[in-house]
C-alpha cells in the first residue's frame, strides 16, 4: 500500500538549488555549452538519443548537461519530453542499403565489393592515455582518397544470400507492435524484441551477449558486417500522395551470422542476428545482434537453457528507466510500510519469546531432531 | 497468392501508364524537398531576401512539433520494426495563388520548416520555380554534395586491405 | 476558410489546451454547459466546438469515426485527414472517437466501443452535434459530478439516444462517454452520469 507524505518543500527546493550549483562546478571554470556536448562528446549524445528511444542530437545534448553526465538520468530526461509530444506518424522502413557510409567492416570477408572501411574507430588504438588532449591543440586533419563516388555498397548477407548460405531476411508487410502503444505482452514476436532490444540499456545487452559467447545459449557468431553512416527518413504526410523526405539521420547496423544445423524443415544453413541502433553504437549494435540472435531459440527449435534466451527476462529487465524507476523508488519514504512491518516483526518476536519461554529446552530438542 | 501478386501487378501497371506525369511530378517534387529539408535557416532566409520574394501566404497549420516513428527492416531488408522516434517540426502553408507547400523537418525548428514550407509552395509555382531552382536548391544540392563527398573521400582514406597469412599454400 | 486545408488551430498547442480543460470541465460537472470558443473553422456540416474537441483530442494514433453525413463530405473528410491526421474507420466498435452530426440516424450506442471489464477506457468518446442548450428536451441528471440533480435542455436531442444512454448506465464500469456540442457551447454526460428523468 502506498500511503502519500507531505512536507519538506523548503528541504526540497533547497536540495534542487543545491544541486544546480554543483552540477554548474566551479564558476572560475567556463560553462559547458551543449553544443560542444554535441560535438565532442557526440558517442555519449548517440548513446542517450538510443536508450532515450528518441533521435534529436541537441536535446540528448542538453539531457546530458542538465544529468551532469549522468546517462541514465539523461535517458530518463529524453524519455519524460517524448511523452509531451503528438506523433505526427511513422517513416518508411529505413533503407541501409543505401546509407551514406563511414565505417563499414566486415569479419567473414575480406574482399567485400565496397571495401573494408575502418572509419572513425577506437580499434587498433593502444588505449594510452594522451596527454596532449590536457590542452586544446591543433587537431591533424582527416586524410583523404580518391572518391569512390556515391554507388549504394550492398549488405554482405545479401551477398551471401545469393547463394542460400545464410537464412533469408524475414518477409512481410504487416503493422509491427509498438511497446510505446501497448504493453509488452508474451510470447513477443520478433519485431517487438527488436524494438525493445533498439532502446534496452547498452550494459545490460553487453553482459547477455557476452554471456552468450560464454556458453550460456553458444551460438558461435561471426561479425558478417557492422555498418555506420546516414540514411533518409521518409514518412507519409496526409494529403500527400508520396513519402515525404525529412532529413537524415545516422544508424549503426550489426548483421551478425551464426551456425545453424538445420531442422526437419530447414536445411544447415547460417542463421542471423541483427542489430540496429540510433546514432554510432557499435558495441551496442553487436550486443543486441548478439541478442536477437539468442532470443530466436524458441523459433528455430533450439534448447532454452540460458538467460540470454528467456524473452520474458531479457525484454523486462533490458529498459534502463523502467530499472532506475524501480530500484530507486525504493529510496523514497517507505515510513508507513516500513512500521507495519516492524510490528508484524515485534508481534512474532514476541510469540517466538513466548513459545520459548516455559518449553524452551523442549522446543529446541524437537528442532534438532526434525 | 501468385494470382493476387499478378493482379496487384496488373494494377500497378495500369496505375503507372495512367499516371506517369503525376508520378513523375511527385518524384521531382520529392527531390526537391530532399534538398529543402537539409538546407540551412539561413540559406533559406537568404534566397527569400536575395530574390525579393515577399510571397503572400497563409498558415494552414501552425509550425508545431512531435514525433516519428522510424522504422527499420528486420536484417536490414526484411520485416518492418519499430526502431524508435525522431523529432520532427511540421507546417502548411498556402500562397495567394493556391499553391500548399509543406515543411516536414527532422528536428526542432519552427523558423526552418515555414521557410521549407515556402519554398515548397514557391517551387511549385510556375511563376517562381526557375528562380528557386537557380537560386536556392542549386547552391544547397552543390553544397550538401559537396559534404557528403567529403565523408566518402575520408572515409575511402580508411579503406583497409587484409592479409591473410596462409601457410601450406600449394 | 471553410475548407479541407483551413480553419484548423492557429497555436495547437494552446488551442488544444484551452479545450481540454473545458472537457475537463464539462465531464467532470455533468449537466454543466461549457461556453467553447471558436478556435476552429470546420467545412459544414461540421460545427465549431466539436471539431474543437476532436481536434483536441484526436490524433493519428485514435481512429475517429463519423456518421454518414459527416463522411459524405469530402471536405469534413479532408479536414479531419489533414488537420488531425486521424484514420478514418467505418465500423463504429472500431473508433476511440465518434462525432456524430444528426444523432436522429447515428447507429446505437451499443454498436460502439464499448471498453472491456479489464480495461474500460477502451471505448468509444461520442462527440454528438446538438442543436443547443437553452430550449428543447428537459432532462434530470444525476450521478458523480452533481449535487443533487441537475436539469438541462438540449434541443435536437432524439428520444432513442436517451434511452440508449441510460442502457449504456447500466454496463458501467464499460460504456460510452457522450460530449454534446452545441455550434459553441459543450456539455458532458460520461458513462457515470444517470438520466433520471424528462422535467
Amino acid at each position: 500500500m502506498y500511503v502519500a507524505v507531505k512536507g519538506g518543500e523548503a528541504a526540497i527546493a533547497n536540495a534542487h538549488r543545491l544541486l544546480a550549483e554543483k552540477r554548474r562546478g566551479d564558476k572560475n571554470v567556463p560553462s559547458l555549452t551543449v553544443t560542444q556536448i554535441l560535438e565532442q562528446l557526440s558517442l555519449a549524445v548517440d548513446r542517450v538519443m538510443s536508450e532515450g528511444s528518441l533521435y534529436d542530437r541537441r536535446l540528448a545534448a542538453l539531457a546530458i548537461k542538465q544529468a551532469r553526465g549522468d546517462l541514465v538520468e539523461a535517458i530518463f530526461l529524453v524519455r519524460a519530453y517524448r511523452t509531451t509530444l503528438p506523433r505526427f506518424g511513422t517513416s518508411r522502413p529505413i533503407e541501409t542499403g543505401g546509407m551514406l557510409v563511414e565505417r563499414r567492416i566486415s569479419a567473414t570477408f575480406k574482399d567485400l565489393p565496397g571495401g573494408q572501411l575502418l572509419g572513425p574507430t577506437f580499434d587498433y588504438t593502444h588505449r594510452l592515455l594522451d596527454p596532449a588532449l590536457e590542452e586544446d591543440d591543433a587537431v591533424e586533419e582527416a586524410a583523404r582518397a580518391e572518391d569512390p563516388g556515391s554507388e549504394a555498397m550492398p549488405r554482405v548477407t545479401d551477398l551471401l544470400g545469393q547463394a542460400g548460405l545464410i537464412e533469408p531476411d524475414p518477409e512481410g508487410e504487416d503493422e509491427p507492435s509498438d511497446l510505446t502503444r501497448e504493453p509488452l505482452s508474451f510470447p513477443a514476436d520478433r519485431d517487438l524484441r527488436l524494438q525493445a532490444l533498439a532502446r534496452g540499456d547498452e550494459g545490460f545487452l553487453l553482459a547477455l551477449g557476452y554471456s552468450t559467447q560464454r556458453g550460456f545459449a553458444r551460438s558461435h557468431p561471426f561479425a558478417a558486417e557492422i555498418r555506420m553512416g546516414e540514411v533518409d527518413v521518409e514518412i507519409d504526410v496526409p494529403g500527400l500522395d508520396f513519402p515525404v523526405p525529412l532529413g537524415r539521420i545516422k544508424v549503426t547496423e550489426c548483421q551478425m551470422v551464426n551456425q545453424f544445423k538445420g531442422s526437419a524443415e530447414a536445411p544447415p544453413q547460417f542463421t542471423r542476428g541483427y542489430g540496429l541502433i540510433f546514432g554510432h553504437a557499435e558495441r551496442k549494435a553487436m550486443a543486441m545482434a548478439l541478442c536477437d540472435r539468442a532470443l530466436r531459440a524458441r523459433e528455430l527449435g533450439e534448447d532454452q537453457t540460458a538467460a540470454a534466451q528467456d524473452e520474458e527476462f531479457v525484454l523486462s529487465h533490458a529498459d534502463n528507466v523502467q530499472a532506475t524507476g524501480f530500484v530507486e523508488h525504493l529510496k523514497l519514504p517507505h515510513y508507513v510500510d516500513f512500521q507495519a512491518e516492524l510490528e508484524l516483526l515485534r508481534r512474532l518476536r514476541a510469540e517466538f519469546e513466548a513459545g520459548r519461554g516455559p518449553a524452551k529446552d523442549g522446543q529446541e530438542d524437537r528442532e534438532a531432531a526434525e | 497468392m501468385a494470382e493476387i501478386a499478378g493482379a496487384t501487378r496488373d494494377r500497378d501497371a495500369a496505375a503507372s501508364a495512367d499516371a506517369d506525369p503525376a508520378r513523375e511530378k511527385h518524384k521531382r517534387r520529392r527531390d526537391v524537398l530532399s534538398v529543402l529539408v537539409r538546407a540551412r535557416a539561413e540559406e533559406l532566409d537568404g534566397a527569400l531576401r536575395a530574390l525579393d520574394l515577399a510571397p503572400e501566404f497563409e498558415v494552414l497549420r501552425a509550425p508545431e512539433f512531435g514525433l516519428a516513428m522510424t522504422r527499420g527492416r528486420i536484417g536490414g531488408g526484411g520485416a518492418p520494426f519499430n526502431l524508435g522516434e525522431v523529432t520532427v517540426t511540421r507546417t502548411v502553408v498556402r500562397l495567394a495563388s493556391g499553391e500548399v507547400g509543406y515543411g516536414h523537418i527532422l528536428g526542432r525548428d519552427r523558423k526552418r520548416a515555414h521557410l521549407v514550407a515556402l519554398f515548397d509552395a514557391l517551387w511549385q509555382s510556375e511563376a517562381t520555380r526557375a528562380v528557386v531552382e537557380d537560386r536556392l536548391l542549386a547552391s544547397v544540392a552543390a553544397r550538401t554534395a559537396e559534404e557528403d563527398r567529403h565523408v566518402r573521400v575520408k572515409t575511402a582514406a580508411t579503406r583497409v586491405n587484409f592479409f591473410t597469412m596462409v601457410r601450406g599454400e600449394d | 476558410m471553410a475548407d479541407a486545408l483551413g480553419g484548423g488551430f492557429k497555436d495547437p498547442v494552446f488551442a488544444s489546451q484551452a479545450v481540454f480543460r473545458r472537457l475537463l470541465d464539462a465531464l467532470s460537472r455533468p449537466g454543466r454547459v461549457v461556453e467553447m470558443p471558436q478556435l476552429v473553422a470546420p467545412p459544414p456540416p461540421l460545427k465549431p466546438a466539436a471539431a474543437a474537441v476532436l481536434a483536441a483530442l484526436a490524433d493519428a494514433d485514435t481512429p475517429v469515426f463519423l456518421d454518414k453525413v459527416l463522411n459524405a463530405s469530402g471536405e469534413v473528410r479532408g479536414w479531419v485527414g489533414f488537420h488531425i491526421g486521424a484514420p478514418i474507420v467505418v465500423v463504429p466498435a472500431r473508433a476511440l472517437f465518434a462525432v456524430i452530426a444528426d444523432p436522429a440516424v447515428m447507429p446505437p450506442l451499443s454498436e460502439f466501443g464499448l471498453g472491456t471489464e479489464q480495461y474500460p477506457d477502451r471505448s468509444t468518446t461520442l462527440v454528438v452535434q446538438v442543436a443547443g442548450f437553452s430550449r428543447g428536451r428537459s432532462l434530470w441528471l444525476s450521478g458523480p459530478g452533481i449535487e443533487d440533480v441537475a436539469g438541462v435542455q438540449v434541443e435536437g436531442l432524439p428520444e432513442r439516444l436517451v434511452e440508449e444512454f441510460r442502457a449504456n448506465r447500466a454496463l458501467f464500469p464499460r460504456g460510452v462517454d457522450l460530449v454534446l456540442a452545441a455550434p459553441s457551447a459543450i456539455l458532458g454526460l460520461p458513462r457515470s452520469t444517470r438520466i433520471m428523468g424528462e422535467a
